[in-house]
């Protein structure tokens, strides 16, 4: 005879089982052709950038002003700018920061907009009136506003703008995670853990964020691709990252201006290589949402 | 709920908002560095009778809250501020570029609708490679920032062809309109992917429903069932993400209007921020908010009268 409790213990380990079998499953299986593709091509670019030191074959500082505008060539692959600055370079340590500066970007946000929403989840009632509230004042101004209103305030930088967009994409973060981990609240585990004398903190730290990791996983990286384009237009209108720094919008900047002289190279190369970081960031978070819904 | 009740709720909760979103913005100058005052003279110093004006405009000798009451009225009265950059009212400032932003936001909002649903119908009811070739297109420009787009059409149309000029907003009637077309393309690309996206999934789940299975065994006309059956009932979620977009695009004009040097309210912003103007970034700002706040109220409002089924008040 098999008691409830035992029964309780194989449904248990049986989902463990599948959990295990789950994280046992190729990326590839995970991420379908497509979505493989576009994490390859994201890899070498994350590689090239966090490598760029060693990968860059000039200093992208470098001006070399007698080669200025000059096209493609084996000496520059992609030419130069204004300058005289090696484009190809440019390219790989812009993308860093244009990586980077995102990244922060949603790591701030997720990690505030978890917080928010696991309490609010827990504790419901006043607390989660009052969060869910905050947040819908954040999303009733648009996105890049926060990010304009925190340079009016503290003057044009990166940090600057990170920290404004961060606040605009708590709110993202927050409500999907708090709709999940509500609906997860009031599964049979979290009642045994509650039975078995667990905190609320315990409950909701080693009990529910599991389980919702998933969606904050897709939800960050659906959230990063929007991000991107935001940061780069914002140092693009000159209020993010500063010259003589190489970032990816900013190059779209100075290479307009070669552009109306007859020189498209900079501002093609750096505008081409924004879209294929945002539509990889952007497939991969596609399939990595479909995926959590599909597990629930 | 009765639609008094609804309205009334409904008002409430924007007025609310509004009113949070104003005390932020008046908040914005006492978050600054240094005491407002400096802040609001900058650089720049200030004769005794600009400390004056400051002072007085934002009534830097009351308490706190008597001042947000005090610019709060003087909002309402209309009184925006005064630009020290431009030593103009703000209010005439704002009122001399709306017209640039609305007719952009006006144009790209056309384009994305016709484009976006086009494009999406098309893909749904012809499937295949033209479905294929119309959602890598669209995955594209979705991840396509407008002022990429911009510089693309630049160089392309203006530099390249010569078709467009390259600056500037006109000098009004069709000169206008020409010298939007490339900002409202560059500002619509990527709303026009997503509408095209939400569409194409629209008309798919509304031609597999059974009513437009019994119309085609009816023997109806293909192209009658598409534009009475599939389309009618697909326009619900279509309206509501074409209206929600136009509400984003009141944002997105601040980039595109940089891009293309036009004398809209984002570039009036940008260049605001940049010479520290305070008065003209905090009406600009506001009357960005309020925008986007009341686009979305309207869209909300909408939504439950375009789809009979929602009821009035209720969370979908």
């Amino acid at each position: 005879m098999t008691t409830p409790s035992t029964t309780s213990l194989a449904v248990a380990r049986a989902a463990r089982e599948r959990r295990s079998a789950g994280f046992a499953r190729t990326t590839a299986d995970r991420l379908g052709v497509v979505g493989s593709i576009a994490a390859g091509i994201l890899l070498v670019i994350v590689l090239a950038a966090v490598f760029a030191p060693i990968v860059a074959p000039y200093d992208p500082d470098y001006p070399d002003l007698l080669a200025s505008l000059s096209g493609p060539s084996p000496a520059h692959l992609l030419g130069t700018d204004a300058l005289g600055r090696d484009i190809l370079s440019r390219l790989i340590w812009g993308a860093r920061i244009t990586l980077a500066g995102p990244g922060l970007v949603i790591l701030i946000a997720t990690v505030i907009g978890v917080l928010l929403a696991l309490f609010a989840a827990w504790r419901r009632g006043r607390a989660d009136t009052v969060i869910t509230w905050l947040l819908d004042v954040l999303f009733a101004v648009p996105g890049i506003v926060f990010g304009l209103i925190a340079v009016a305030i503290w003057g044009p930088s990166l940090v600057t703008v990170v920290c404004g967009l961060a606040i605009a994409y708590i709110p993202y973060v927050a409500r999907v995670v708090r709709g999940a981990a509500l609906r997860e609240r009031n599964m049979p585990y979290v009642s045994a853990a509650w039975l078995q004398g667990q905190s609320g903190t315990g409950i909701t730290f080693t009990q529910i964020l599991p389980n919702v990791q998933p969606i904050v996983i897709a939800q960050a990286v659906s959230s990063l691709g929007f991000a991107v384009i935001e940061l780069a237009a914002l140092s693009f209108l000159g209020l993010g990252v500063q010259p003589p720094t190489a970032d990816l919008g900013l190059m779209v900047k100075s290479g307009f201006d070669s552009v109306l002289r007859g020189h498209p190279t900079e501002a093609i190369a750096a505008g081409a290589l924004i879209v294929v970081i945002v539509w990889c960031v952007t497939v991969i978070g596609d399939r990595l949402t479909s995926n959590a819904r599909s597990m629930r | 709920m009765s639609l008094r009740a609804y309205l009334l709720r409904r008002a409430g909760g924007l007025l609310l908002v509004l009113l949070v979103t104003s005390f932020i913005v008046f908040g914005l100058l006492y978050l600054a560095p240094g005491s407002p005052l400096a802040f609001i003279l900058g650089p720049r110093g200030g004769t005794p009778e600009q400390i004056a004006a400051v002072t007085a405009q934002y009534h830097l000798n009351d308490p706190f809250f008597v001042r947000y009451a005090a610019w709060l009225g003087d909002i309402l009265r209309g009184d925006l501020g005064y630009s020290i950059v431009y030593r103009q009212d703000v209010s005439s400032l704002i009122s001399g570029r709306i017209g640039t932003t609305l007719a952009l936001v006006s144009m790209a909002a056309v384009i994305i609708a016709v484009v976006g649903v086009a494009a999406g119908t098309f893909a749904a009811l012809r499937g295949g490679w033209s479905d294929q070739l119309t959602s890598t297109t669209a995955a594209i420009g979705l991840s396509t920032p407008s002022f990429v787009v911009g510089v693309a059409l630049i160089s392309i149309f203006a530099v390249g062809l010569g078709w467009f000029p390259t600056f500037g907003s006109g000098t009004g009637g069709l000169d206008t309109i020409v010298h939007l077309t490339l900002p409202a393309l560059a500002l619509s690309v990527a709303s026009a992917a997503y509408l095209a996206r939400i569409t194409r999934a629209s008309v798919l789940e509304e031609s597999g429903r059974e009513h437009v299975q019994t119309a085609t065994v009816r023997g109806l006309a293909p192209g009658y069932i598409v534009r009475h059956h599939v389309l009618r009932n697909s326009l619900i979620p279509i309206v509501t993400v074409l209206g929600l977009t136009i509400a984003t695009l009141i944002a997105g004009a601040v980039v595109v209007e940089n891009v293309f040097a036009l004398d809209g309210l984002g570039s009036l912003l940008v260049r605001a921020i940049l010479q520290r103007d305070f008065a003209v970034v905090q009406a600009v700002i506001l009357v960005l908010v309020v925008a986007f706040v009341v686009v979305n109220a309207i869209v909300d409002f909408l939504y439950t009268f375009i789809d009979p089924r929602i009821a009035l008040g209720s969370r979908q």
